[in-house]
């Protein structure tokens, strides 16, 4: 999948990009720029990324997940991710990938909640 | 000790870009399903293997190896093994690479030891100058 072809959808104040499929290294990394970009340029209050279409998060894209994230924070949104594969997870906490760090909910809809919690706390 | 027989038939993928890393999960995930391991056992041996095949890439000379799967038996059950090699430089300390935390590349460093977490053996066999070759097996249940 072409970075081009992930979408980064604005739902009121909120950005919100999915990350899908089998993405490679170079994709990854494209995405970590536009997202950055978009959130500069439309100053959102909050940012969910939405991981419920990756079916294998490994020590490399959790990186950059926790890059993605510490970026969006410095630039004064919050943030959160959502969707992640209860597989992924399993294999995620096995792996010893740190996770504590991410702000997480189940679904977009309780990303949403998780977020006005998040900017009410000043988070 | 259960009696291993493996089918000859094997998939055998070179690794030289890290585009090939979703030729491996893919492979990897294919292998997984034939030999019917659920969806969390298939998750853990594809990460495993997307791990490994990162190794190579990171370290391997010129970053090239490649990794053959094939369908194991036992007895009573069926699996995946995956060997990844390459003839990189080799790892000199095995016990220091195994452990969590170690890395020579500023990355997290759980590559060797988080692999060996998610699946049922893994076996490294390496030293300086003599290249890497790293075998896992993940059993279905």
């Amino acid at each position: 999948m072409s970075d081009t072809q992930v979408p980064i959808m604005q739902i009121g104040d909120t950005l919100l990009t999915s990350l899908q499929g089998d993405l490679d290294d170079t994709t990854v990394m494209s995405i970590e720029e536009r997202l950055t970009g978009e959130v500069a340029r439309r100053n959102p209050t909050g940012v969910l990324i939405d991981v419920s279409g990756l079916t294998m998060i490994d020590s490399f894209i959790a990186r950059v997940l926790a890059r993605m994230v510490g970026m969006v924070r410095l630039l004064g949104s919050s943030v959160a991710v959502v969707g992640i594969q209860p597989a992924v997870a399993i294999t995620l906490v096995e792996l010893g990938v740190p996770m504590g760090h991410l702000d997480t909910a189940l679904n977009a809809e309780q990303g949403l909640a998780l977020l006005k919690r998040l900017q009410a706390d000043g988070r | 000790m259960a009696v291993e027989v493996a089918e000859p038939t094997g998939v055998r993928i070179a690794i030289v870009a890290e585009a090939d890393l979703i030729l491996i999960r893919q492979t990897l995930r294919a292998a997984a399903d034939r030999a019917g391991l659920g969806l969390v056992d298939q998750t853990r041996l594809i990460t495993a293997g997307s791990e490994l095949g990162r190794n190579i890439l990171t370290y391997a000379t010129d970053g090239r190896g490649r990794m053959e799967v094939e369908q194991v038996r036992s007895t009573s059950r069926v699996g995946v093994r995956a060997v990844f090699a390459d003839d990189g430089p080799g790892i000199p300390d095995l016990e220091l690479a195994l452990t969590d935390g170690y890395s020579t590349a500023g990355s997290l460093g759980l590559g060797l030891p988080g692999a060996r977490r998610l699946v049922d053996e893994l076996q490294v066999t390496s030293a300086p100058g003599s290249g890497t070759t790293v075998v896992i097996v993940k059993w279905g249940r």
